[in-house]
């Protein structure tokens, strides 16, 4: 029994059938094959799979396809723009914010939506801002450098 | 050109920041189908029946595989990588590990079916409706109560749950008398924990059987594919090894967990030819929990016995390592040849012996974590000393110093060689304790120390100065030692006629950056641009052959390979020149990518060199066309990298909140290619080793169940439990490899751990208190303050 949904995903609509309990992490990992939102653990706790919906980020592993229905999301895949990467991108390039880079994508839409309410964050206020996703590489403190970076250049 | 040294941004970074990076869970083949492991809730339980009727009836159900199914087949277990032989000579137990267990789990999450459908959720939905009947038996998680007579076995043909015993060291009788002699003697009884590696990506492999070719092919999240693809083909499977390709794509953090070969990959790749269909298996977290290897779970008590003055007469120590269910790939040489081996430290004691029971319990198998055995021998010699220099009265820092190995480079003086078998290559202790007490700032921190104490908080400093030992081997060495591996490291140097150069390397890189420090060497080392080369790896159908990336080789051993085969193109390079220029080769100048006759203006470019080997028309007789070379690197001694950790804590006596608030490390990894990645690796390990002190740890309840087995239950460090890190280095060579690099990727985690434990002590030592057990919660401290 599969249910149509409509989601803009990174400013293109989607129309699809999908079962109810599909996730949307799944979903965008699998229907549409974008395979930058990541899934790190089953309890909502990593982060890896943090995504922008209708502007504002959210762990894409918390919620159903279904209740995104309408909506416009956001992934890493949609935050450069051409060739042109985003502030957060650059940084986490230039302060080596990331080893692996499987908490990357997530480390990004996290801190675009830190950024974007608090335009100056203060380090502690980023490792706040941070507490809901896991790094194991980096000992987060190049990627508090890389957001610092970031905030520098949009400002 | 200066690539080496200098902080080049990484190459890599480009696909993983734009959400491009590929790692296997991203990889979805035509056809493919999906697996989910019907595993075992007990921890021990007899297997009495396995029903599958209904389950396979369910919607898009493929195929059910059972441990029947495996046995029928004759499949083997995974192997173990590593046979360490009991002291009176008997060989080790090495239990069967089967892939699908038929007759027993022996720890939560042994896998007992296979269930192959459509989809992953629909597999799911069947294993659900898989129905096992178990007999549950009594289990054991305690390596020490495994021990003992009358505790329930875990294999029947095992008694004791003995794998091995193991000595190292001078005669115990000796090392006892000296202790029982000596001026003052610190004991400590501690169990350094079990820990969860946790990268954050999940494991997951994907098996495809090619109809066509008759060929295998298993992605694979694994930092060492040729390993996995020889332990695959001649261990478990039989089947013919160049009729398999493994490759191990990107990988997301591996930290030792991703060394071993999982009876998973061998599943989907045996299931893949049954159903002629591409599997995928990628793992929940929380089978992550019960199925990754774990590390450390030590249960040790160490004597170290000073003279008068301080001086170290002695170490003794006995460990009960636990060993999980079954053995997995070089769990036997993480607390022996890793952790025995270390215990000299960068001390002068004179007389060690360390004992070590290896035991199996009801547990998911203990392999190699992050640092491997070094950070448990770490632990047990800094706690050590802090706790001597606590109670004999002198500062930890000054009894350190007292009592280090002098300094030696491994050339104009030899290696030091040690009473537990290792000779170090070459170090200088001293410099790094002495640049780590300027960073911190030692008296006036005593002072703000003394300062705190009206405030409601306590300040602690902690020290922890380590000797490591990186890039394992030599193979001979080893393999007398009891791997079953050979040790080296391979690499291809493949000029294109266009003289661009593809670089085949066996080590792989998830997370360390090989992509960009490989080609640094490489450029530099040929005098060409970087973005000339590029560095190729992880595919055993690309890479002829390599033993992967784990205990901190790539560089040393990876890199080292690397190195002799670009001295090998630059050789026959140099006679290419020479026919070109009408000169002798020993009157040629290699430098910027040119061939320059000495004391002349008349040169040849690298371009135009490898043009003509390709193109050989005027070429110098007898020579092969081609300018592709490959190498075998063998080194020929462990690199032994070394540190100094200091760790200030403040505690908040009404909460016994424990906060980091400062770390300094100074670490000594040799030279360094590229300071920025290097950095990177010792922040990651320093996070690695905090979080073992302060917040990680499995906790098994008497049943044998992991209570802790998910991210919202098991407490890694967050961005705000972390400060920023305090680094710095020296810089002694490793003598014996051609880039003077001896491996960065475990020496913060190595150094750490003890740094934190022994800052919190420092703060506490008002409290009449001997040790705290990691991970060093706030719960813990308070009842410590308040007498709780
Ligand atoms: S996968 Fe969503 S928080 Fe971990
Ligand atoms: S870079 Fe590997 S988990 Fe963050």
């Amino acid at each position: 029994m599969k249910v149509p949904v409509s989601i803009t995903v990174n400013g293109k609509q989607y129309d699809k059938m999908v079962e109810p309990r599909l996730l949307l992490v799944y979903f965008l990992r699998e229907e549409l094959a974008l395979t930058g939102t990541h899934i790190g653990c089953d309890t909502s706790s990593c982060g890896a799979c943090t995504i922008h919906l209708d502007g504002k980020a959210l762990k894409s592993c918390t919620m159903l396809a279904v209740q995104a229905n309408g909506k416009s999301v956001t992934t890493i895949e949609g935050m450069a723009n051409g060739e042109e990467l985003h502030p957060l991108q650059e940084g986490f390039h230039m302060e080596h914010g990331l080893q692996c880079g499987f908490c990357t994508p997530g480390m990004i839409m996290c801190a675009a939506d830190m950024l974007k309410n608090n335009p100056n964050p203060s380090e502690e206020e980023i490792r706040h801002g941070l507490e809901g996703n896991f790094c194991r590489c980096t000992g987060y403190h190049n990627i508090v450098k890389s957001i610092q970076y970031a905030a520098k250049k949009m400002a | 050109m200066t690539y080496i040294g200098s902080s080049v941004k990484r190459v890599e970074d480009k696909r993983f920041i734009t959400g491009q990076g590929r790692y296997t869970d991203d990889i979805v083949l035509p056809q493919m189908t999906y697996a989910c492991m019907v595993r075992s809730p007990h921890a021990h339980a007899e297997i009495v029946n396995v029903d599958i009727s209904h389950a396979s009836q369910m919607d898009g159900v493929v195929k059910i595989f059972t441990g029947k199914d495996t046995d029928a087949a004759g499949i083997g277990g995974v192997p173990c990588g590593w046979q360490v032989d009991f002291k009176n000579g008997d060989t080790m137990k090495e239990p069967p590990h089967p892939l699908l267990v038929s007759d027993k789990a022996r720890h939560a999450g042994d896998a007992i079916a296979m269930v192959i459908a459509e989809t992953y959720a629909q597999a799911k939905d069947a294993a659900e409706m898989v129905i096992v009947e178990y007999n549950v038996l009594p289990a054991v998680t305690n390596s020490k109560i495994a021990r003992a007579d009358g505790a329930p076995q875990v294999h029947a043909d095992v008694p004791n749950n003995l794998a091995f015993d193991w000595e190292l060291g001078n005669p115990r009788e000796e090392v006892d008398a000296a202790i029982a002699g000596a001026h003052h003697v610190t004991t400590l009884e501690f169990i350094n924990q079990r820990v969860i590696c946790n990268a954050i990506e999940p494991r997951s492999a994907i098996g495809h059987f090619d109809t066509a070719y008759d060929k295998y092919t298993l992605y694979t999240s694994t930092q060492n594919p040729h390993l996995i693809r020889l332990l695959m083909c001649a261990f478990v499977l039989g089947i013919p090894e160049h009729k398999v390709r493994v490759v191990g794509p990107d990988v997301g953090g591996g930290f030792g967990s991703k060394i071993f070969h999982y009876t998973e990959e061998a599943l989907v790749i045996w299931g893949s030819n049954q159903i002629k269909r591409p599997i995928k298996w990628t793992a929940e977290r929380s089978e992550s929990f019960v199925t990754d290897a774990a590390g450390r779970d030590h249960i040790t008590t160490a004597k170290m016995a000073f003279d008068k003055d301080g001086n170290i007469l002695a170490l003794s120590s006995d460990t009960f390592a636990n060993m999980g269910a079954y053995l997995s790939t070089f769990a036997p040489a993480v607390p022996t040849y890793l952790h025995g081996t270390l215990l000299q430290g960068l001390y002068t004691t004179p007389l060690i012996n360390v004992s070590v029971d290896a035991v199996f319990t009801n547990t998911t198998a203990v392999d190699a974590y992050r640092g491997a055995g070094r950070p448990e021998a770490t632990y047990l010699l800094e706690r050590l000393m802090d706790t001597a220099a606590l109670e004999m009265g002198r500062d930890p820092a000054e009894l350190r110093l007292q009592n280090f190995i002098a300094p030696f480079d491994g050339v104009e003086q030899e290696g030091y060689q040690t009473q537990v078998a290792l000779q170090y290559d070459s170090g200088n202790y001293a410099p790094v304790l002495k640049r780590g007490l300027e960073m911190v700032g030692y008296e006036q921190f005593r002072a703000d120390q003394k300062a705190a104490e009206s405030t409601g908080k306590l300040l602690g400093i902690g020290f922890s100065t380590y000797v490591e030992a990186c890039g394992i081997a030599p193979s001979a060495v080893v393999g007398a030692l009891g791997a079953r591996a050979g040790l080296f490291e391979s690499a291809q140097v493949q000029v294109h006629p266009t003289g661009k150069v593809s670089v085949y390397s066996g080590s792989h890189s998830h997370g360390q950056g090989h992509e960009t420090s490989f080609a640094q060497v490489v450029a530099d080392k040929m005098g060409i641009p970087m973005e000339d080369v590029e560095i190729i790896h992880g595919d055993s159908d690309a890479v002829a052959f390599g033993m992967g990336t784990y205990g901190s080789r790539s560089l040393a051993v990876g890199g080292s390979a690397i190195v002799k085969s670009i001295e090998k193109v630059l050789e026959k390079g140099a006679k290419i020149a020479a026919h070109l220029l009408e000169a002798s080769v020993d009157d040629l100048d290699y430098a910027e990518g040119k061939w320059t006759v000495r004391g002349t203006e008349k040169s040849v470019a690298f371009g135009d060199v490898s043009l003509t080997a390709y193109v050989p028309h005027n070429y110098p007789e007898g020579l092969e066309p081609g300018l592709d070379f490959s190498s075998f690197y063998d080194p020929a001694n462990f690199t032994y990298p070394f540190g100094c950790h200091i760790c200030i804590v403040e505690i908040d006596k009404e909460s016994g909140v424990v906060k980091v608030k400062r770390f300094i490390a100074v670490d000594d990894v040799g030279n360094v290619i590229n300071p920025m990645i290097v950095d990177g690796q010792i922040h990651g390990g320093l996070a690695q080793g905090i979080g073992q002190a302060f917040c990680e740890g499995a906790v098994y309840d008497e049943s044998g169940q992991l209570v802790n087995g998910t991210y919202m239950d098991y407490v890694m460090p967050r961005a705000d439990d972390l400060p920023s890190f305090e680094i710095d280095r020296t810089v002694t060579p490793c003598p014996h490899n051609p880039l003077g690099v001896k491996g960065a990727g475990e020496a913060g985690c190595i150094g750490a751990t003890p740094a934190v434990v022994n800052a919190v002590m420092d703060a506490l030592k008002g409290y009449g208190i001997h040790d705290v057990e990691m991970p060093v919660t706030s719960q813990k401290v308070w009842n410590i303050i308040h007498g709780g």
